[in-house]
Order: structure tokens, then C-alpha cells, then sequence
């Protein structure tokens, strides 16, 4: 299979990154070193290129609806320029992927799903509600799909477009990143407040803006027009530039979820509650999966997400066994690495709930050998 | 980018050096340290072991990747650098000098000549 490329792959291969498959894009994985990257992002600031993350444009006079039947969260809840975590999830209540979905100024339809272009319906206009939200990368297809044949099927009134290759999207992100975006702008961003986002002239070009993250620390996530992405990744470049690899350490030192690998609905099936974000769920609405997740609700769940340390040297990695205190296997990893601001590892995986406490003692089998190690509350990083 | 190979040492395709002369030290090359990354875990083998040439004596684990290492000759385990463990980056900082991980006693030194010379390598690699 051919992979895609991000707007800026040559301009990263000539700076010196190394490049890894990831959602079938070929990415950035590391530019100096994955410590270093990691370092300043928690010390300074660092720059991701993260443009094989997908964007999906919804507008029209059903765009509300049809963004509240497919997602998890309240989405009438949001006005122009907000920002919400959500889920996406089958009829059993099994995460397809998870989002932000992000609410647009009503005058900006045509910027997002562009003039003429509505899937054969002629709807949406100015006046309609618009939004763009963010699939894991290599899932834009799958989910505009989910998005068309639901509309479709109940007869909404929507514009929806994949433009995933519309926006390049960077991620800035650290304690010096929203002073160094609005060093670049025309305007102070340092006051867009978080979880909120905006058009803004960034280098000249005009980019939306938001004040989100995967890192842990303050920043923003910039999506700008593909074919700008020089002129706004160069005018930001004074930020450590960083790949896959330490957005893996970072998000995974904060307990982030990865969709694909923390929860997938093949190979680790899981509804947001047992994954620990059940507060992007919203039973009170009426979405796909949402009888399912408020029985889990009410009832519990019989497994949860948990962040564990490991006591003896080694590194859990995805897919490795933990067991319990008589070696049986009670739950699995699902992220693990070292994170190179700790002395241990650390990982990210499921265990029965009654074994959840902070403080209880597991083993994680490492190439045969169980290593001892303990259920923590991420973030790591804080005692 | 350009590496450094030193001719003091002989070289497996599986990037392991090994010195030619006494004591023998086993570790991996500056490619192999370059293309692993921080690294982050060493599993060693113990003083004493036997190890036949293209066993995997032990693992090098950096963060984005696990990897065996081979034995680049048949012989005993003499010694292992214990430091690896306190101080995995030791094998990015100096491949070829502390950041060494194990030295071998070779049952018939001319296993040696069939590794690969520093020149046959850096083309291996470029």
C-alpha cells in the first residue's frame, strides 16, 4: 500500500528525521532525539507535525443532529469557537475512534466544506451550523463514511466532506508554546481560553486556532491550509521540532488514550467508561451506542484503564500480560515505554476493577519474566 | 549523516563489533545505536555463559524498539559491562568505548577474520 505523505515529508527528511508508518502515513517519528523532543516540550516548547490526523467538515440545517447521533458528548452544548473531547461509538457502546469536535463561526461554512463541493445535496449556506472534528489518523475514511450513510439513512440535511487533505495540522505545545503562536500572529492568542479556538492570521496565513493538546502541557493545535504548511510550520520553527516518538512519551506520561492501540473496536474492544473517559459521554442525549453506555453507566464496569509503574527494570510494551499476585493473567498492556524524564516504566492497560487501587501490586510479564509493578493514577509525572 | 567505525574492530551484519585484540569487547555499532535511539533497557548475559557465534546474547531496548544482539563469535563471557544497567545511555553516548557489553575469551580466533572489516561494514550500512 502506498502511504500518504504529509504536505512537509520532504522538508522533514531534509532536516534529518526518521520516518515511521503510522494510521498509513509516513511520518515523522524523531528529529534529534525523542528525550530531547520530549524535554523541551515539558521545559519550553515543541512543534508536531501531525497532519495525517483527519478532518471531517459537517454543515447545514441537520449538521446539530447528525453530529449529536454519532458522537458521545452534548454537542448542542456548544457555541462558535468551542472545542469538545468526545467518543465514537458503535450501537454496544465499543469505541470506533474518539475526537474533537470543534464548533465553527456561523459566517465560515464555505471555508470548511468549500464552495460547491456537498456530496450531490445543495444545503448547507452561511446561515447553517458548522462543524470540523478530528479522526485518528487513517480512520478519515471509515468515519466520513459512518457520517454519509447515517445522514443518509435518516433522511438529515447535511453537508459533510472528508477534508483531511484540505488541512495540514500542527501541534504546538509547552509552557513557552502559546506565547511563541502568538508571536507569530496578528493577533494576541495568548487569551483564547482552553478548549476554545479561533480563525487568526498566523504568519500570514490564515490558520484555525485552538487551545488543545496531547501533550499535558498549554499550547494550541493549528489547522492551516495544506498548501501553506511551509510558511506557518517555518514562522513557528523556533519550537523544538518533534515526531511521533515523543508525542508517544509524552501523551502516554499523562495516561492519553491512543486510539488503535488503547481501545480498538478488533483488537482492544472497550466502551469509554471502561477506557476512563466517561466524562466525555452524555447519556442525556440521544446518540448511537447510548442505551448501551448508560446501562454500563448505572451498572459499572467489570474492567477499568489503569496506569501502572513498574517496580523492577524492564519495559512493558503493548499487548504484554499482567498478572497476578498467584502469576495468573488478570489484564493486559495496551501502551507501555520509558518515559525519559522518569526512572521507571510505565505503562497504560486494563485490569479488573477490583484491582485498580492506587498502590496494588501486579507483575507485568517482560519476554517471560514478571516484573514487578504497580497501579498508579496518571499523570506520572506528579506524586 | 556520517558515521564513525572504528578499525580496531571487526563487524556483523547484525551491527555488533568486536575488537581484535584482547580482551575482546562485544557491543554495537554507532549505525545500530543511531538507528535504535535512546536507549532506555541492556539484558546481558552472565560471566562464564557460552555463546556461539549468532546467538542472541542479550536485548538492547531503546524506546521506540526491542532488539537482540548476537554473538559475533563463539567463546566464553569474560565480563559484562554491569554499568549498562544504571546507565543504559551509555550505549548512545560511547558505543565504542563505555558504552561496551561484554567481553569474550574466542574458542578459535579465526572466527574473527570472517567478520566483516570496517570498510566491508560502513558500504554494508550506506
Amino acid at each position: 500500500m502506498t502511504l500518504r505523505n504529509p504536505p512537509l515529508r520532504e522538508t522533514h527528511a531534509d532536516s534529518g528525521a526518521k520516518f515511521t508508518e503510522f494510521g498509513g502515513w509516513d511520518m515523522p517519528v524523531e528529529f534529534d532525539s525523542i528525550s530531547t523532543e520530549h524535554e523541551a516540550v515539558r521545559e519550553s516548547a515543541g512543534i508536531f507535525d501531525v497532519s495525517h490526523m483527519g478532518e471531517v467538515a459537517v454543515a447545514g440545517p441537520d449538521a446539530t443532529t447528525l453530529m449529536q447521533r454519532l458522537t458521545t458528548n452534548d454537542v448542542s452544548a456548544l457555541s462558535p469557537g468551542d472545542a469538545q473531547y468526545a467518543a465514537i461509538v458503535r450501537e454496544d457502546g465499543v469505541m470506533l475512534d474518539d475526537t474533537i469536535v470543534y464548533r465553527l463561526p456561523d459566517d465560515r461554512v464555505e471555508t470548511v466544506v468549500g464552495p460547491g463541493v456537498n456530496d450531490g445535496r445543495d444545503d448547507a449556506d452561511d446561515t447553517d451550523d458548522a462543524y470540523l472534528f478530528i479522526p485518528n489518523a487513517g480512520h478519515d475514511a471509515e468515519i466520513h463514511e459512518r457520517w454519509v450513510d447515517y445522514r443518509d439513512e435518516h433522511d438529515l440535511s447535511a453537508t459533510v466532506r472528508n477534508a483531511t487533505e484540505d488541512w495540514a495540522m500542527f501541534a504546538v505545545q509547552g509552557p513557552e508554546a502559546a506565547a511563541l503562536v502568538s508571536d507569530a500572529a496578528a493577533s494576541d492568542l495568548t487569551t483564547v481560553p482552553w478548549f476554545d479556538a479561533t480563525f487568526a492570521d498566523v504568519a500570514g496565513v490564515e490558520c484555525w486556532v485552538a487551545r488543545t493538546g496531547y501533550t499535558g502541557e498549554d499550547g494550541f493545535e493549528l489547522l492551516c491550509p495544506w498548501e501553506e504548511a511551509a510558511t506557518v510550520w517555518h514562522a513557528l520553527d523556533d519550537a523544538q521540532p518533534c515526531g511521533l516518538g515523543a508525542r508517544a512519551t509524552l501523551r502516554i506520561e499523562k495516561g492519553f488514550l491512543l486510539s488503535g492501540q488503547d481501545f480498538d473496536p478488533d483488537d482492544e474492544p472497550r466502551t469509554p467508561f471502561e477506557a476512563g473517559i466517561g466524562f466525555a459521554v452524555d447519556t442525556d442525549t440521544e446518540f448511537v451506542g447510548r442505551d448501551a453506555l448508560a446501562e454500563q453507566e448505572a451498572a459499572g464496569t467489570a474492567e477499568s484503564f489503569v496506569g501502572l509503574e513498574l517496580l523492577d527494570r524492564g519495559v512493558a510494551r503493548h499487548g504484554y500480560d499482567v498478572t497476578g499476585d498467584d502469576g495468573h493473567v488478570i489484564g493486559t498492556v495496551t501502551s507501555g515505554t520509558k518515559v525519559p524524564t522518569l526512572d521507571r516504566g510505565v505503562a497504560l492497560g486494563y485490569l479488573p476493577t477490583e484491582h485498580t487501587d492506587p498502590g496494588t501490586r501486579v507483575h507485568v510479564v517482560v519476554r517471560g519474566q514478571e516484573k514487578r509493578a504497580q497501579v498508579v493514577d496518571p499523570p506520572f509525572d506528579e506524586d | 549523516m556520517s558515521f564513525d567505525f572504528p578499525t580496531d574492530r571487526r563487524y556483523r551484519e547484525s551491527h555488533e563489533y568486536l575488537t581484535t585484540d584482547a580482551p575482546h569487547r562485544v557491543g554495537i555499532s554507532d549505525f545500530a545505536q543511531d538507528e535504535l535511539g535512546d536507549v532506555v533497557f541492556v539484558e546481558l548475559p552472565s560471566e562464564g555463559d557460552r555463546l556461539s557465534a549468532g546467538d542472541s546474547f542479550g536485548v538492547v531496548e531503546s524506546i521506540k524498539a526491542v532488539s537482540d544482539v548476537y554473538a559475533p563469535v563463539s567463546g566464553e563471557v569474560t565480563a559484562i559491562n554491569e554499568e549498562l544497567f544504571d546507565a543504559p545511555e551509555l550505549l548512545n553516548d560511547a558505543p565504542y568505548d563505555d558504552g561496551w557489553m561484554l567481553e569474550l575469551d574466542p574458542d578459535d580466533e579465526s572466527e574473527i577474520e570472517e567478520l566483516m572489516t570496517a570498510d566491508e561494514y560502513a558500504e554494508q550500512v550506506e
